[in-house]
């Protein structure tokens, strides 16, 4: 991989640009670490309005919701690993899976937000806004939360683009690639926090 | 895999590997909430959440293969967030 021998001294540092990313994320786990805590105590203060109000919510679309993000998680992970052997179609293809599968995401929370919204159940809604307490603080932290999460999704999205881009023009290869290692450490940040919201709306009830 | 490459790069079957157990985990977890726990299913919705995040940390994250330095960084963050957790509950709890 050494085509322009010694005489451009490129600073290029892998290692920092990694670390500069685990800070970003760190960054992130702590932002919806805090939104974590306020829900474990509001639902610790409404046990009984939190019980009927996850209810609410449908399990089917949140299960096929978590498992498009696994798959969309496995196939930028072997990305990484594709255009590190130097593999630019593979590389090219698992990126435009991960994008489908990002999307297909949207879609259903699109129906999903969508649904309920339909029913009256937005933020400072009427219908919300009957209902007690605890289903306001359920249903504001759902949405607060899982809308975050989208915000990030999007982001991912117009990140993994700008990758497919660079892959497929040539900027990022087999010898650099720390970028795309880097989209993916956030496209995996952006599925850890769903493993942990798909639960404590979802399933427990 | 090439031996001489220095950077370490993971097989398509570990990923998979990973991912089904994932889905296995995914599939388990929406199962036991089925089953009446009582107090104890929040306690297993997080614990099977945590088992799926650590997989992921490790292995999608690459925290396996990686310098030890990002496991410590991650551990710290962690610590931090259970401190913070701690700490907000004992207030609750004592207030």
């Amino acid at each position: 991989m050494e085509q322009h021998s010694g005489h451009a001294l490129v600073h290029r540092d892998d290692e920092a640009s990694k670390i500069g990313m685990w800070l970003f994320i760190f960054t992130e786990l702590l932002l919806f670490g805090g939104l974590f805590v306020v829900y474990a105590v509001y639902r610790h203060l409404n046990p009984v309005a939190f019980h009927l109000a996850a209810e609410e919510l449908d399990v089917t679309v949140g299960t096929i919701n978590t498992v498009i993000l696994l798959v969309s998680s496995m196939t930028i992970a072997m990305a990484t690993s594709s255009i590190k052997l130097g593999n630019k179609r593979l590389t090219l293809l698992l990126l435009s899976i991960t994008m489908i599968l990002a999307i297909i995401f949207m879609v259903n929370k699109y129906f999903e937000w969508g649904g309920k919204i339909s029913h009256g159940i937005y933020p400072n809604s009427q219908t919300l806004l009957d209902l007690s307490q605890g289903d306001v603080l359920f249903f504001g932290l759902y949405y607060a939360m899982t809308g975050l999460h989208a915000l990030h999704i999007i982001v991912g999205l117009v990140i993994i683009a700008v990758m497919f881009f660079k892959v497929w023009n040539g900027s990022i290869n087999n010898d650099y690639n720390v970028q795309l290692e880097n989209s993916g450490l956030y496209w995996h940040l952006v599925d850890l926090i769903w493993i942990f919201l798909f639960p404590l709306f979802y399933l427990i009830t | 895999m090439s031996q001489d490459e220095h950077k370490h790069v993971v097989s398509y079957k570990t990923y998979t590997i990973i991912l089904i157990n994932l889905l296995i985990l995914t599939a388990i977890s929406v199962a036991v909430t089925e089953i009446e726990l009582g107090p104890l299913t929040v306690f297993m919705a997080v614990f099977l959440a945590s088992v799926k995040s650590a997989l992921v940390l490790i292995y999608f994250m690459h925290l396996k293969f990686d310098n030890a330095m990002y496991k410590i960084m991650v551990g710290l963050v962690l610590v931090v967030f259970v401190i913070v957790m701690v700490i907000t509950f004992l207030d609750y709890n004592f207030r």
